[in-house]
């Protein structure tokens, strides 16, 4: 009889494998989303109702037990926020696009690569207390711009490690293609490379916003916190992960409640500009 | 030998004019090659003749294609690569230009084995080029995507869809839009490094007979491992091996009487 059987052992034994194998990484996919859906659903039973509350949008954030919101903090949020990805974008783009063009295996890119990735699993409470070392403790204050710094310097090495990652993905054909009709390098990646990258980059510069917006611990020794609206970036200045913070761990049931209401309005403005990208993109592509 | 190894095209009964009575565009002068220490080419010398097409055969890893990086500078984009000798195109060693290397390379246009469209637009993979070193009207832009296109047999099957992007053509169409965007520039001489090797036969006749119609206005250099392709489409062949050039000649003598007995071998497929 052939080999080229059903039932032949080493083909029974791999099929096995395979349905155990499966079984398994089915497993690990159930897992990871039971606690994300578990999160998710958590965060919105009980944000829910306060993110329903128009006073979330325009109240200040209040002293316990008087009604209020979290307009302040949610300014101030987007505010550094802003600050800080239009700070660590360019610079980050431009450091991994120096990395995958023209630095590619000198030793100078492999350095940059290793401290980047240093960078880039910094715990972030160093960070915060890096910035509040030199810029915090001799401004004598703690204010907005600092609070943007530090976030900065979390979106850096996120965007260089992508751009680089997404950069190298270019088949070098197509650099071969622009630079062969006489195109000059820095114009060649500008149109061709970074045209052929830019969803990977976009993605990276999202991946960036979405984990600073979460940030807390570089904010509490930079931004701190401000009761008042406020959009001077030299003041302190609230923001949401401090409030969060602030609000959660105190004893009183209404600032819970606004804790809860701001933790889920980060998360569904992340899931949101995340779309919001893809839907961009997709259409222009 | 009296049968013909591989038919050639019909070239009208005349002889071809030998390469040394030819005005010429190229001309290759003791020129070597190395990939790091690997030395790739060995005193390589030849003329390229203007406005005809000349092909160079060869098994893989012979060094035909390294020989055409050599004419566009292509090579110097990797520092570890270097050439000795020269290359010279009117009266430049093109070996030795620096600062103008972006100019060397508009004026010899080259067109890669894969199609390699940019992720852009039909139009703007033509107007790409043509923006290095022109500035053209809206108008004077459109004439000239539709002039490279139509030169490059391409225009009556995109001329309703020049937004679209260049990724979303065919294979064979993806390639006519490289020579088109090669073209659009008017360079002087153009490199085509295996051109056909991922396209079907209709797509590679296309493009054979657009090789044909080119040399006209263009000195066309064709690297290919296709020998029926060589005989086809060339006036001038070149037979390299093991980075050197074992025979160079016009196409008919090289494939009914190669001089060579290594030529020989190949050609008639007892080797390589």
């Amino acid at each position: 009889m052939s080999a080229i059987a059903p039932s032949n052992p080493r083909y029974r034994a791999r099929r096995l494998q395979n349905a155990l194998l499966l079984l398994i990484s089915c497993a690990a996919l159930a897992f990871g989303l039971f606690w994300l859906i578990w999160i998710l659903g958590t965060l919105l039973y009980e944000g829910g109702a306060a993110l329903l509350r128009v006073q979330l949008y325009y109240e200040m954030t209040p002293p316990p037990g008087n009604d209020g919101g979290l307009a302040n903090a949610i300014a101030g949020s987007a505010l550094i926020v802003a600050t800080a990805t239009l700070i660590g974008t360019p610079v980050g783009i431009l450091a991994g696009t120096y990395l995958a063009e023209y630095g590619k295996r000198s030793w100078l890119a492999a350095a940059t690569r290793f401290l980047n990735d240093v960078l880039l699993s910094a715990p972030s409470i160093v960070i915060g207390l890096f910035v509040y070392t030199v810029y915090v403790a001799r401004a004598k204050h703690f204010s907005g711009w600092a609070g943007a710094l530090a976030l900065s310097l979390i979106v850096v090495p996120v965007v260089v490690r992508t751009t680089d990652d997404m950069l190298k993905l270019v088949p070098n054909s197509l650099r071969e293609a622009a630079i062969a009709l006489g195109c000059p390098t820095w114009k060649m990646i500008v149109l061709v490379s970074y045209r052929a990258a830019r969803t990977g980059i976009l993605t990276g510069v999202l991946l960036a916003v979405a984990r600073i917006s979460g940030e807390t611990a570089p904010l509490l020794f930079t931004a701190l916190n401000n009761q008042f609206w406020s959009l001077d970036l030299n003041r302190p200045m609230s923001n949401l992960p401090t409030v969060i913070f602030q609000f959660a761990m105190s004893p009183y049931e209404d600032w819970h409640r606004l804790a809860w209401g701001g933790a889920a309005l980060i998360t569904l403005a992340v899931l949101g500009l995340n779309v919001l990208a893809r839907l961009v993109f997709a259409r222009k592509d | 030998m009296n049968r013909p190894l591989i038919r050639t095209a019909l070239r009208g009964g005349e002889p071809a004019p030998a390469v040394a009575d030819l005005p010429a565009k190229l001309r290759v002068r003791n020129l070597s090659f190395y990939y790091g220490h690997y030395q790739a080419l060995h005193d390589i010398t030849l003329d390229i003749p203007a406005h005809r097409v000349t092909a160079f055969i060869g098994p893989s890893g012979c060094g035909k294609s390294t020989l055409l990086r050599t004419f566009n500078r292509m090579y110097a984009l990797y520092p570890e690569q270097h050439a000795e000798g020269e290359v010279v195109m009117d009266g430049v060693n093109l070996l030795e230009v620096t600062r103008d290397l972006p100019l060397v390379r508009a004026k010899i246009g080259m067109v890669f084995q894969k199609p390699t469209p940019f992720p852009m637009s039909i139009y703007d993979n033509i107007a790409f080029g043509v923006r290095l070193f022109e500035r053209l009207g809206k108008r004077a832009m459109d004439e000239r995507v539709e002039w490279a296109l139509t030169r490059a047999a391409l225009w009556p099957e995109v001329r309703s869809k020049l937004q679209q992007s260049g990724t979303s053509l065919s294979g064979g169409q993806q390639q006519r839009l490289c020579i088109a965007r090669c073209i659009a520039i008017k360079p002087e001489v153009l490199l085509l490094d295996e051109p056909c090797s991922a396209l079907d036969p209709i797509s590679t006749a296309r493009i054979e007979e657009l090789i044909s119609e080119l040399k006209n206005d263009y000195t066309v250099v064709l690297v290919t491992h296709n020998m029926q392709q060589a005989a086809r489409v060339s006036d001038y062949t070149a037979y390299m091996y093991l980075g050197e050039l074992i025979e160079f000649g016009d196409t008919d003598t090289l494939f009914i009487k190669p001089q060579s007995k290594q030529t020989e071998d190949y050609i008639t497929g007892r080797f390589g």
